[in-house]
């Protein structure tokens, strides 16, 4: 066997992974990779202008896709500009592979160049990471983080790549099998764990399913329409969780939690068996832990035994892969077919009582003369295909996107949920329509956000990735104005944006197309011109400066205590 | 209430910042650690012990099984074991003391490593009661240095028990 330098046996094994697309930004200790790259045919290269944009962009791609999403990198600053992004997979459970290059290992404890100690930065938000010391252990890390990432509760993993050892010459040979003694995920949830849940379930009054972000990752959905079809239980989801369950369903609440709807919230407040599935009691949906589900009996279906009795306490856990643990269930809820026509007739009641709950108070907002956001997102929602993959910003946009965008299929809404990064959208759309060139992908965005990674644009004009970025324009930092309207006696604190670039001529200056939208009469066209242009637009919609998100959750108030329209 | 947790890791540059990190990360305590290899050159054992209460210690072995270099985790909690720690400890002997600190070496089986007209350094081996019994008595005399592994603990063998 001919030896190969291990830079080109980097690239030889994302070829053995499948790797089509690698997002990054190349720098001196990279060098000799991106001189590989140069020839490589297969695996196309996305130049980002940010290292964070590139994270994020495979962080999209891969929540848009279930693939693995790739990052390559430099060392030092281009390494550490990495760390947001990488966070913010970690918390939202995405697999990406994330190479970033280091100084010469000889260098490396000497504060050389461009030198971190990166894997000592990222230890605590990747799911695992290396740095690779021999040429000869470069097979074997790639194919163990590639198998990390993915498998199990998925999440990032980062390789440091020291440049002598892209340099050094090894005979490749990529492993065909892994050995991991200390990891094992567990798939099949235990027999007499479902038996517990099913006989639970038969008997309850007023059931809920919580489903979260673990079913859309397990690609369950389909399952957990049958689940509750079958059984005629309401279903809940998070945020990460939108897309999971069909929001057109009729047995769907919207989602819960801080700025959930009143249904979903009240249901979970009077339910006395809660099913979560792939969902983790994050504070932001439980709102006050004590009074949160306070009658029920809790069900929780999770791969990462640590999120179960985490934050409150469970009855009956099952660990395992939510689509194997659903289709167990739903096994053998099916051989119990007269309980379940008792159950499912018992439940009239409960649906009875959400419908009382839903015509009280339905997700609303009030007109006016200027636009609603809430209306931008609605004609959105109207005029866009059914397989338009959506992203947002973070704050009161990710909120009105996920309030009044129908979620109907999983994989189409992109979010950063559990870090709350601004920023996170545009690069994400860009990484999604890398996906899915002929696909439709809006950037659902808010002036303050979109304004974190804008120099994106330059890469979604340089490879015609046409995403279109609505920005929810309010001068404002949204959602902190809203906090401090309501609990900071109006004080805002540096939440005006008093100065924002022209958005219009800002999309010219980097050859994308802007629009400039101040009337509501214009909204429904701005939109379809918008979707029509075939290459990126940035579309700056001046809606309603002190529009709040409602309902609303106080933090740390019981999340039946709504703030309402 | 103080568990003492064995965890079998890969021997490897970082493990024992992974797992030191999840503990300083995630809030939970570490009152003693010990680390060394085993037999295996390619596994360390540490010992850890820390305190909380039954829901804090069933997340720190769920979290510590997740780490992808741990092995295995044990808690030994509600299990027969033996526990011992040294120390190493320089106490000041001056002519009225020396025969008493030589009658507390001997009542508690300790050792005398080392000797100097002015000091006696000491080392014992010992369960946590019996190591603070032994500090007690000697913190009078002026302790001048001291030092302490944390705890290693092992099972005890299953005894079978004769009935009467």
């Amino acid at each position: 066997m001919t030896k190969i330098k291990g830079a080109e046996a980097f690239v030889e094994a994302l070829r053995r992974e499948g790797v089509r697309h690698i997002f990054g930004y190349p720098g001196g200790a990279v060098l000799d990779i991106f001189d590989v790259i140069m020839d490589v045919k297969d695996i196309g290269f996305i130049l980002s202008r940010h290292e964070q944009g590139a994270v994020h962009a495979a962080d999209g791609y891969a929540r848009s896709s279930g693939k693995v999403g790739v990052c390559l990198v430099t060392s030092g600053p281009g390494a550490t500009n990495t760390v947001t992004g990488i966070a913010t997979a970690n918390m939202d459970s995405i697999p990406i592979v994330v190479f970033t290059g280091q100084v010469p290992t000889h260098l490396i404890g000497n504060d050389a160049f461009q030198e971190a100690d990166v894997v000592g930065i990222t230890r605590p938000c990747t799911k695992h990471n290396y740095l690779v010391k021999d040429v000869a252990d470069l097979p074997r890390i790639i194919k163990e983080a590639f198998y990390i990432a993915k498998t199990g509760r998925p999440g990032p993993v980062l390789v440091d790549l020291p440049k002598d050892v892209m340099n050094a010459t090894v005979k490749f040979q990529y492993p065909e099998s892994i050995s991991l003694q200390g990891y094992k995920p567990v798939y099949k949830g235990h027999t007499g764990q479902i038996k517990k849940l099913v006989d639970l379930v038969l008997r309850s009054k007023q059931p809920v399913i919580y489903a979260g972000g673990g079913v859309i990752h397990s690609d369950a959905s389909d399952e957990l329409r049958r689940f509750a079809h079958l059984t005629r239980i309401p279903v809940t989801t998070t945020l990460m969780g939108l897309g999971a369950f069909p929001s057109d369903d009729p047995l769907s609440l919207g989602m819960l939690g801080m700025h959930g709807t009143y249904r979903a919230n009240m249901a979970v407040t009077y339910t006395d068996c809660l099913i979560a599935i792939g969902a983790r009691f994050d504070d932001r949906v439980t709102g006050k832990i004590d009074e949160f589900a306070p009658k029920a009996k809790i069900v929780h279906v999770d791969i990462d035994p640590t999120s179960i009795s985490k934050n409150v306490k469970v009855d009956i856990p099952v660990v395992g892969d939510c689509k194997l643990v659903l289709k167990d269930i739903i096994k053998a809820f099916e051989k119990r077919q007269d309980e379940i026509k008792i159950l499912t007739k018992r439940l009239d009641v409960w649906h009875e009582r959400i419908e009382e709950w839903e015509n009280k108070y339905p997700l609303r907002y009030n007109k006016g003369d200027k636009i609603k956001p809430e209306y931008v997102v609605e004609m959105i929602d109207k005029l866009t295909p059914e397989d338009t993959i959506v992203s947002t910003e973070v704050g009161q946009n990710q909120m009105w996107a996920a309030q009044f965008y129908k979620f109907r299929m999983p994989r189409l809404f992109l979010t950063s949920g559990g870090l709350g990064t601004m920023g996170y959208g545009f690069p994400a759309a860009i990484g999604a329509q890398v996906a899915f060139p002929r696909r439709t992908v809006v950037d659902i965005a808010g002036d303050g956000s979109i304004q974190m990674n804008i120099q994106e644009l330059a890469t979604a004009v340089q490879y015609g990735l046409p995403v279109k970025v609505m920005i929810l324009n309010n001068g404002y930092l949204g959602m902190v104005r809203q906090w401090q309207g309501l609990f900071y006696k109006k004080r805002y604190a540096h939440t005006s944006l008093a100065v924002s670039p022209d958005f219009v001529k800002l999309a010219d200056a980097y050859g994308a197309n802007g629009i400039l939208v101040e009337n509501p009469a214009d909204v429904e066209d701005a939109i379809k011109e918008a979707l029509k242009i075939k290459g990126p637009v940035l579309v700056d919609f001046h809606v309603e400066p002190e529009e709040d998100v409602y309902p609303m959750v106080p933090a740390g108030a019981p999340v039946s205590k709504m703030l309402l329209v | 209430m103080r568990h003492v947790i064995s965890i079998l890791v890969d021997n490897e540059a970082g493990v024992l910042s992974r797992v030191a990190g999840l503990f300083s990360g995630r809030g939970f305590n570490i009152e003693s650690l010990s680390v060394a290899p085993t037999l295996n050159p390619e596994k360390s054992k540490m010992v850890i012990t820390t305190t909380g209460n039954n829901e804090v210690i069933e997340q720190i072995i769920k979290q510590l099984n997740k780490l992808i270099n741990v092995i295995k985790v044990v808690d030994y909690k509600g299990k027969e074991f033996v526990e011992r720690e040294m120390i190493l400890v320089k106490v000041s002997a001056k002519e009225g003391s020396r025969a008493e600190i030589l009658r507390i070496v001997d009542i508690f089986r300790a050792k005398v490593v080392d000797v100097s007209p002015k000091s006696y350094t000491l080392e014992l081996t010992g369960d946590r009661d019996k190591l603070e019994g032994f500090i007690d008595l000697l913190t009078p005399m002026g302790i001048v240095d001291f030092v302490r592994t944390g705890a290693v603990v092992i099972e005890r063998e299953q005894k079978k028990r004769r009935r009467l």
